[in-house]
């Protein structure tokens, strides 16, 4: 989105001192207080920050936008252009006066497009809506401009797809029509609150370059809202980093990222840099026997045939033929866009998904290996004592009604491994080495950060001394800060442990940063395997390039995303 | 669409299959049968049976068949010549007591659901909008005492209300006068008059249930990002909650008719017995007492019916209001 509009661009939006609060039963809480910048027509301002930091309530206060008990206690947010300036901060949110600006001066996308577009509408009415409201125009004019929109924001065959719904679309289709109908008033502003952080990269990528190109063509002022320095380096002209509510670092993008002056920023980017390379915690792995070894492994959904349905419905081949070997202390990280086997493929492998076709052999310490599909119950459940999963989302993956302790304790109960004061000393112990206060034991997960929730799942993972580990995305749903401590815990403890890791991820900095070697995903297949640094900066398969090409470089100076490889279809 | 409704109806087969046989066997569940109490009202008359004309009687309907047999008779009947059966207790063929019935029960459930959905769904949004307001709170209050109220009790206070206030004649659907007088516009207004005590009978206790489930599913629909979306696209407050999260909030509401047009049919049965109203729960209640197999069968096996046409009838609206249903 970098563009050559100078810093003396005329200002469109000005925010100053701007205070939001939230009226709670204990008091008030301030979401965000003193935050001032301005966007200028074409340019992009980021405003990062990590969960929490105020960072959206800021952006919904431009509209308005903010549910109750959130209010705009001070400042102001003056909108220029169109006659005399306007201070949205003084409107009332149900008036008229906001409605005008809303959706006509102001365009707002949204992160999730698949909850933020309502189901059971058409993309077309969803649009022809916003059209017929604020340009009056009558349906036809509208269902024309609409479709011309949609030709815009490159959907292909407008004309058929205005009449469908949003779950007939992919996640990159839906945020290209929710960007149709964010732009089609012609706004001076558009905000973008994480519009692609639900995307994959080759799909970010793209919706990153469409919306630079709608901006170079409507001149618009654009405030995007991210976590991800990346994209910041990528698309900014200026960046404002936010944290705990205040603006703590604004300027140009490069004086940023180059001459970072508060100590927060420091922080954030070096965390983000971290991940750029190998760990240095990492060390050259010397095993040379496989600890597990994956053949020929498929998984074919057969379609339910229904007795009365004429459709023949085609199969999906979720994991197509895959074959590996994870040597004993290992990491082997599996990488690949949504949809493309990876989490199915960690399933088959623990049989959590029955699998159809294929062999998957793991080698205990002691004995003869053992043939897992062969496995009756009773096997499965000793093999799944040796090989255990750590889940992504910290918040959906522990009971809410256990107490840590009862959470940790869960497997050696289940297994009758550990009772009473062992069993006590065990789950002290556990909570130690994921660097917990083993005090904390009687509290409930709520009570916990997600960093922390993270760590006492690694604890469950842990509780009975597994020799493989299968991490699904296990560091996806935490903030980048936290993201590289829990990749240097597991690295601690696979070193301590002599652990193996299965990582499974779609982020290619988390899995160069922790793994040996990786293997890259498409359509249920392996394309291509190799060393992580290999891979990642010089990969063979024109699929890989891709990728690797898409993802988002932090460094403003050396932008990858421009030259990036495209891969049809 | 029409593929879709083809499929739900050829769907209905197997299910009213099986609820005509287990309609049968119900009926054909407590011990003895029609002979028996017949026997047994005669007895108390101080008469008495001699075993031949028992055993004659016997004969004559089938009694003494097994049971497959005697529901091969019941349902070939119905579905080839639309024949019912006899009812011993009136001494006439059922379907001539049951159609008027019927009528009168579908006639009086549908005004109640109409009204049922034209009160709840208009107070459910209001209350699910504005959330823990005063109006809200006083709704809840109304609402819940609309549900704790036993509807007899409610019959028996509006009759008295409308007898000694109002000074209408109360009870049955028509005034003496218009009993077996031809239809004429007098006749329709004194219709009107008795018929809304039974609706609001039969009605309050559903709209109270419905404020509720309305309320409810909106709630949660309002705090979705759509709705956060269409705010940002300048529209009105009312205008954006009507067409996004109330169009969303319907399909529950909606597949209540499945279970609201059973419920309505037969638990109106104590009003309809205090009302003194010719519908179909007393004359059911009547035929399961004397054990009047036919009659109660036939009830039974219509009430599924129903319940099933008003699966069905939800089912094809809710595919009509959500693609995600109908296009999958």
């Amino acid at each position: 989105m970098t563009t050559d509009i100078p810093a003396t661009a005329p200002t469109v939006l000005e925010v100053r001192n701007l205070a939001v609060e939230f009226a709670l039963r204990g008091g008030t809480f301030t979401a965000a207080r003193d935050v001032g910048f301005k966007l200028q027509a074409g340019r992009t301002l980021c405003l990062v920050g990590e969960s929490g930091s105020g960072k959206s309530v800021t952006a919904r206060a431009m509209m308005q936008l903010i549910d109750a008990p959130g209010r705009i206690a001070g400042g102001t947010i003056m909108l220029s252009g169109e006659g005399a300036p306007v201070d949205i901060a003084t409107l009332n949110p149900r008036g008229d006066a906001i409605r005008a600006i809303r959706g006509r001066r102001i365009g707002m996308i949204f992160q999730e497009p698949m909850s933020s577009l309502s189901p059971v509408h058409t993309i077309g009415a969803q649009i022809v809506e916003v059209l017929r409201l604020h340009l009056k125009m009558d349906r036809q004019q509208a269902r024309a401009r609409t479709i011309e929109l949609l030709r815009q924001v490159e959907i292909p065959d407008p004309e058929r797809n205005i009449d469908r719904y949003t779950f007939e679309f992919s996640g990159g289709m839906r945020q290209r029509a929710m960007i149709a109908m964010a732009l089609a008033c012609n706004p001076q502003v558009l905000i973008a609150d994480e519009p692609t952080t639900a995307l994959d990269v080759t799909t970010q990528a793209e919706v990153l370059d469409l919306i630079s190109r709608m901006q170079r063509e409507l001149g618009m002022a654009t405030l995007l809202i991210t976590h991800d320095m990346g994209v910041v380096a990528e698309v900014a002209d200026d960046v404002a980093v936010m944290y705990r509510g205040r603006i703590v670092e604004a300027g140009p993008v490069d004086e940023v990222f180059h001459g970072a002056r508060h100590p927060y920023t420091k922080r954030l980017l070096n965390s983000v840099l971290k991940l750029e390379r190998t760990s240095e915690l990492k060390q050259a792995s010397t095993a040379a026997d496989p600890i597990l070894s994956v053949r020929d492994l498929g998984k074919l959904y057969q379609p339910r045939q229904g007795f009365l349905s004429r459709r023949p419905k085609t199969e999906v081949r979720a994991v197509d033929g895959v074959s590996f070997d994870l040597m004993a202390g290992e990491s082997l990280g599996i990488v690949g866009e949504s949809g493309s086997g990876k989490t199915t493929l960690g399933r088959l492998i623990l049989r959590i998904v029955e699998p159809t076709e294929g062999t998957v052999t793991f080698r205990p310490a002691t004995g003869a290996p053992i043939d897992v599909r062969a496995l009756d119950k009773r096997g499965l459940r000793g093999f799944h004592q040796q090989v255990r999963l750590i889940f992504q989302d910290p918040f959906a993956s522990l009971n809410p009604r256990m107490t840590v302790r009862q959470i940790i304790a869960d497997p050696l109960v289940v297994n009758h491994i550990a009772s009473g004061a062992s069993l006590d000393a065990r789950v002290s112990e556990l909570l130690s080495m994921v660097g917990l206060d083993p005090a904390m034991m009687e509290r409930y997960p709520h009570a916990f950060s997600g960093g922390q929730r993270q760590r006492i799942g690694i604890a469950r993972a842990l509780a009975l001394n597994p020799r493989v580990l299968i991490a699904d995305e296990a560091t996806s749903a935490l903030d980048v800060s936290i993201r590289s401590q829990m990749l240097d815990l597991l690295l601690e403890l696979q070193q301590r442990l002599g652990l193996s890791f299965l990582f499974i991820s779609h982020d290619i900095g988390v899995v160069r940063y922790f793994c040996d070697r990786v293997a890259v995903m498409r359509r249920g297949k392996i394309v291509e395997l190799g060393p992580a640094e290999t891979i990642c900066t010089a990969p063979e398969h024109p699929y890989t390039k891709a990728l690797i090409s898409a993802v988002p470089h932090p460094d403003p100076r050396q932008k990858r995303m421009r030259t990036r490889t495209r891969l049809d279809a | 669409m029409l593929g879709f409704i083809l499929k739900r109806v050829l769907y209905m087969i197997p299910t009213l299959f099986g609820m005509s046989l287990v309609s049968f066997f119900i009926i054909q569940l407590p011990p003895g049968d029609f002979l028996t109490s017949l026997i047994s009202a005669i007895a108390d008359s101080g008469q008495s049976l001699d075993s031949a004309t028992v055993a004659a009687l016997t004969a004559q309907y089938g009694l003494d068949q097994p049971f497959y047999v005697q529901y091969w008779n019941w349902i070939s009947g119905i579905l080839f010549r639309g024949d019912f059966g006899w009812s011993f207790d009136w001494g006439q063929p059922v379907s001539r007591l049951i159609w008027d019935r019927m009528g009168i029960t579908l006639f009086v459930s549908v005004l109640s659901l109409i009204l049922i959905w034209a009160v709840a769904l208009p107070i459910g949004i209001y209350s699910a909008v504005k959330r823990y307001s005063i109006g809200d709170h006083i709704f809840t209050l109304l609402g819940f005492i609309g549900l704790a109220i036993p509807t007899f009790i409610m019959a028996l206070v509006l009759m008295y209300v409308s007898y000694k206030f109002l000074g209408q004649n109360v009870g049955g659907l028509f005034s003496p006068e218009y009993q077996d007088a031809p239809w004429s516009l007098g006749k329709l207004w004194d219709l009107c008059l008795h018929l809304w005590i039974p609706i609001v009978v039969i009605a309050t206790n559903s709209t109270a249930a419905l404020i509720r489930v309305m309320r409810a599913n909106l709630s949660d629909e309002l705090n979705k990002p759509y709705v956060v979306t269409a705010r940002a696209k300048g529209l009105k407050e009312f205008t954006l909650i009507m067409r996004y999260p109330v169009r969303i909030a319907l399909n529950p509401f909606i597949s209540t008719i499945g279970w609201v047009l059973p419920a309505l049919i037969s638990g109106v049965t104590i009003t309809a017995i205090v009302l003194n109203l010719p519908m179909a729960g007393p004359l059911l209640l009547r035929a399961l007492v004397s054990q009047d197999m036919y009659l109660a069968g036939a009830f039974i096996l219509l009430m599924s019916v129903l319940t099933l046409v008003g699966m069905l009838i939800s089912d094809i609206l809710l595919a009509v209001l959500d693609p995600r249903i109908r296009l999958q």
